[in-house]
Formats: C-alpha cells, sequence, structure tokens
C-alpha cells in the first residue's frame, strides 16, 4: 500500500483509490477510418512501462475526482501528480526521454 | 544423468549422501546456439525440454538472468486444473495436465503432483450458472467435472462454513477431482537436469538486454555476458515480457500486476483438497509441511516490485476466515509477491511476433502454472516448426486485431 496526493483532498491511502491504467489514450476521432491493427492497438495494447509511467488514479472513496500520476512502477514512488487534461511536468518528461527509472 | 531410484538412494545413503551428483551443469554460454530460450522459469525449460525430446533440437541455451524458478515458478501455490470454459482453452491446459500426470516418470524427478482434487466455489445464482455452465462445457470436451451442492462439499470439506446467512454463502462448486497441486521448484529443477541431460545449456546470471536483428530477422541477443548468436529465439519472461517486446519493436495488450501468496504456521493435516473461490478473492490448500497455502488477488495498479499491498490480503484473510472460521487464530508465517503478466481475455498468447525467428510466450497471469508442460510443449512446436501447434494456434498474438479473444475471465482471473 502506497500513499497517493489526490490534488483536491491530499495525501491519502491508496485504498481509497481506483486505479485507471494508462494516461494520455486519446479516443480515436474516427474510429470508422481505422485498420484493425489500428483499433487493436487503441483497444489492448499498453505501455506496461518498466519505470516512469503516466496512469490514471481516480479518488473513489472520497471526492471521485480523476488525475493522473507519474509513478516509477519499479519503486512505487509517485514522482509527479497533475489534473486531467494536463501535461506531465517537464522535468518528468525528461525523464521518460531519457528512459531513466530512478 | 545417474538414474535417480530406490537403488541410487539407498547407494547414497550408505554414503552420507556426499556423492550425489550435481543435477546439471553450469557452462559458459557458446557463441552460438540454435535456439535461445529468454526465460529460466517452468515454461522456458518445458520449452527447451520439449525442443530437445520431441524436435531433436539439442544446440539450445536457457538464459535466466537470476536463479532457475526464481521468477513466478518459484512463488506460486501451484494449482493445478483444465476446467478451464472454452474448447481452445480446454484443449491446452488439458494437455498440460495431461503432460504433468506422466512427468515425474518422463523427467525421473518426483514432481510431487498431488491430485487431491479442485473445487472452484459458487456464492450466488450467476456463479452457480456459469459453474454449471463451465462443468458441462468441460465434460463435453472430455475433461473430468462435477458440479456438487452443500452436502457434497460439506463431505470434503468438513471444516468449511455452510452457514446460509453469511454474506457469500457457499451455494455449490464444481469439482475436478484431477486437479491438485505439485511441487514447483522440483518442476522447475527436474525439468532443467533433464534438459541438461538431453544437452541443453541452463544459464544462470545471464540477463538478456537486448535483441539482433536485422532485416527483421533474429540474429541473437545482446546479455550481460557478451552478445549469443541465435537461429531463433523464445523469449519466456512472464511480467517482463514488455520490456522485452519494447526491445524487439513491437507493442504486446500486457500489463504487469503484483500478485501474492502466503503460508501459514504447519498443522496437522485438516484439508485434503484445494478450495478456491473467485468472488471472495482467496484460495487455501495445505501444503505437506502442513502449511496452509493461501492466495489473493491482484493488486490493481502495474508494479515491477515483487510487492503487493497489505490491504489485497487484509481483504483475502477476512474472506478466508468467514469461510474457515476454524482458521481464525492461526499465524502466518510467510508473505510475498510475484509479478504477473495478465492479458486482456485472460488467456495466454504463444506466438510468432512480428520479427521473424522472435517468438513471444507470456500472458499467463495469475494461473500459468498448471500449464508449465503443456506450454513448454506447444511453444517447442512453434519454434520447431515456425508455425504453431493447432492447440495454440488460437493463442497468436494477432488475436486483438482479428478479435478472436479467448475470454477466460470466468475460469480464471483469480482462481488461478
Ligand atoms: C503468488 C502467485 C500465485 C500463483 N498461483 C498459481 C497457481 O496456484 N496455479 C497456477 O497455475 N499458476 C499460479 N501462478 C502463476 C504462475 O506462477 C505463472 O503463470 C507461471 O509460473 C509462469 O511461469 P514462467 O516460466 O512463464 O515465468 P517465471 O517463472 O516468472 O519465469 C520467467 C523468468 O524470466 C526471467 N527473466 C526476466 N527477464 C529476463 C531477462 N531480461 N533475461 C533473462 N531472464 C529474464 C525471470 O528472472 C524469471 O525467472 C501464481 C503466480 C503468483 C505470483
Ligand atoms: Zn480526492
Amino acid at each position: 500500500m502506497f500513499l497517493i496526493t489526490c490534488p483536491f483532498c491530499g495525501e491519502r491511502e491508496e485504498s481509497e483509490f481506483s486505479y485507471g491504467h494508462e494516461a494520455h489514450i486519446a479516443r480515436p476521432e474516427n474510429p470508422e477510418k481505422l485498420s484493425d491493427a489500428e483499433w487493436a492497438d487503441y483497444l489492448f495494447m499498453r505501455k506496461n512501462t518498466k519505470g516512469v509511467h503516466l496512469e490514471r488514479w481516480v479518488h473513489t472513496a472520497g471526492c471521485r475526482r480523476w488525475f493522473n500520476a507519474a509513478r516509477n512502477t519499479h519503486t512505487n514512488e509517485i514522482l509527479a501528480i497533475y489534473k486531467m487534461g494536463e501535461q506531465p511536468p517537464k522535468e518528468i518528461k525528461a525523464m521518460i526521454e531519457k528512459g531513466k527509472t530512478s | 544423468m545417474t538414474k535417480y531410484s530406490i537403488f541410487s538412494l539407498l547407494r547414497n545413503a550408505m554414503g552420507y549422501h556426499r556423492d550425489w551428483q550435481q543435477a546439471w551443469r553450469s557452462p559458459d554460454p557458446k557463441p552460438e546456439y540454435d535456439v535461445v530460450i529468454v526465460g529460466g522459469g517452468g515454461h522456458g525449460l518445458a520449452t527447451a525440454y520439449y525442443l530437445a525430446k520431441e524436435h531433436g533440437i539439442t544446440n539450445v541455451a536457457v538464459l535466466e538472468k537470476g536463479w532457475l524458478g526464481g521468477g513466478n515458478t518459484g512463488r506460486n501455490t501451484t494449482i493445478i486444473r483444465s476446467n478451464y470454459l472454452w474448447d481452445e482453452s480446454a484443449f491446452l491446459y488439458e494437455k498440460s495436465l495431461k503432460l504433468y500426470e506422466g512427468l515425474s516418470q518422463d523427467i525421473n524427478y518426483n514432481i510431487m503432483l498431488s491430485q487431491r482434487g479442485v473445487l472452484n466455489l459458487a456464492h450466488n445464482l450467476h456463479d452457480v450458472r456459469e459453474t454449471q455452465r463451465r462443468v458441462n462445457a468441460n465434460r463435453l470436451n472430455g475433461i473430468d467435472g462435477e458440479y456438487i451442492g452443500p452436502e457434497e462439499i460439506r463431505k470434503l470439506v468438513p471444516i468449511i462454513n455452510l452457514d446460509p446467512t453469511i454474506r457469500y454463502p457457499v451455494l455449490g462448486s464444481s469439482y475436478q477431482a484431477r486437479g491438485g497441486t505439485a511441487r514447483h521448484d522440483a518442476v522447475a529443477w527436474g525439468l532443467a537436469r533433464a534438459s541438461d541431460a538431453r544437452g541443453v545449456d541452463i544459464i544462470q546470471n545471464c540477463e538478456v538486454t537486448g535483441f539482433d536483428i536485422e532485416k527483421g530477422q533474429i540474429t541473437g541477443v545482446q546479455t550481460n555476458r557478451g552478445q549469443i548468436k541465435a537461429k531463433k529465439v523464445g523469449v519466456v519472461v512472464a511480467g517482463h515480457c514488455t520490456v522485452m517486446s519494447d526491445m524487439a519493436g513491437f507493442r504486446m495488450p500486457i500489463e504487469s500486476h503484483p500478485l501474492q501468496a502466503m503460508v501459514s504456521d504447519p498443522v496437522k493435516p485438516i484439508i485434503d483438497v484445494v478450495v478456491m473461490s473467485g468472488a471472495v478473492h482467496c484460495y487455501v490448500s495445505q501444503s505437506d509441511k502442513g502449511e496452509l497455502v493461501l492466495g489473493a488477488g491482484i493488486d490493481a495498479h502495474t508494479s515491477y516490485s515483487q510487492r503487493g499491498s497489505l490491504h489485497i490480503i487484509e481483504e483475502q484473510i477476512a474472506a478466508v476466515c468467514e469461510l474457515f472460521p476454524i482458521f481464525s487464530r492461526m499465524r502466518l508465517m510467510r508473505q510475498w509477491g510475484g509479478i504477473v503478466d495478465t492479458c486482456p481475455d485472460a488467456s495466454p498468447i504463444i506466438s510468432k511476433t512480428p520479427v521473424d525467428g522472435l517468438y513471444f510466450n507470456c500472458g499467463w497471469g495469475t494461473g500459468g502454472f498448471k500449464a508449465t508442460p503443456g506450454s513448454g510443449w506447444v511453444f517447442a512446436h512453434t519454434i520447431a516448426r515456425d508455425e504453431p501447434h493447432e492447440i495454440n494456434a488460437p493463442f497468436s498474438l494477432d488475436r486483438f486485431s482479428t478479435g478472436h479473444l479467448i475470454d477466460e475471465h470466468g475460469a480464471a482471473a483469480v482462481a488461478h
């Protein structure tokens, strides 16, 4: 169990939250134009990064609002929390760019 | 390889057990192999074994970054059964159960297969119907199984709580008498020894860090012990499969989650079947040493940390104590986690890949121990022939674009 800082309520135990998996997957604008492989990519393929992973959480037992997190999946350390619709902080982007895991 | 038998045991007892031969060699990697298997868990070792035994391909190396069976093979709760719903799964898991039934003899190593029977409980009307449907499907596929009610459950498991007023009452169960458990380490060690005897090189502490790919064709692997050339490469690394597919440049529909298990203090024999419940996320069996072997569900988040969250164990222990009030004052002795490779349809991927000569076997998630020999058997065929066996053809990577998913959430998921 780890602690997660809800951007609206503050630090709470993980068990108050539900996991929303990989963040920033945009729904295709013209699904009917996609090939089967592109559709499969959207529906099923996931980054599953070992290292810095951008993901969504929802504060189910609290404010029930969604937000994004950058978490190191190797250590479970949460590196950044940012709101829905926002991009991850620059230093996180740089870490991912470099493939840095901690 | 000297044969293990009652006579070798007696002979070695006379010598105070000082003269046992080592079970397998630890050679340095050769510069080139016909086939390199990445991952020395049960599935990788079984693949190597059947490559040698069934296909005569013995210039094979198994590369393991840690120690043999140190991944999920050595961390699982050893439940074996074949009562999956769909035909595709039934054939695959039943092939494996059949191979398990002859494995100790075949590899001359006691894997301690114990076909003590497996119950999958039903707690509500929907469970009951799903369970009956699954049992019927199993029987149509020639797989043993019956649906039993509370009275028969009581005969098999006298200590279970059948009070109809509990939160999740026990209404019925599937029962596969041929299901049971086996010793997980023995499966890995026995397969390693038998592969080694057929000429396979087993190389531990050898981590694959990259693939050599020329014009879409695999030519070898990069490791912490240098480059090793290979005509074909089979990747069987469970929770690390997307780390590998990232290196090879294609995507997989896999997510890696922690899955935990635990054992209690050892006690006298109290339960002689395996009892599982998908609905309340718990299952229990008793090891030969007397420990209760208990398992939980996965953590919701992805992780590679090999440790799960405490609240998962709390929920699971609460469920165990409601089903078996007699266990409520027992103490846990050990608890651990493994990283399981979950697939959207709760079925494995045993497949060719976009890279020629590179094959992946993964996605077994929470339930691949039961499939160890069968998985190795079909994967060896796939690698040797460069095409899947009819048993694993449906389990290809492209089912996610064709839409032919094999949805086993009912039979797999929490129930391993
Ligand atoms: C707690 C728990 C309980 C379970 N209970 C059951 C059960 O009751 N019944 C059941 O059927 N299944 C169960 N399972 C699932 C089962 O353990 C797995 O599906 C199965 O053991 C997978 O075997 P494997 O050989 O594919 O993987 P593993 O045994 O994990 O082997 C993969 C190996 O690859 C190695 N590796 C990874 N990366 C590299 C690299 N870059 N280079 C070299 N080597 C590498 C790893 O070190 C590892 O040893 C359980 C799993 C867990 C964690
Ligand atoms: Zn909140």
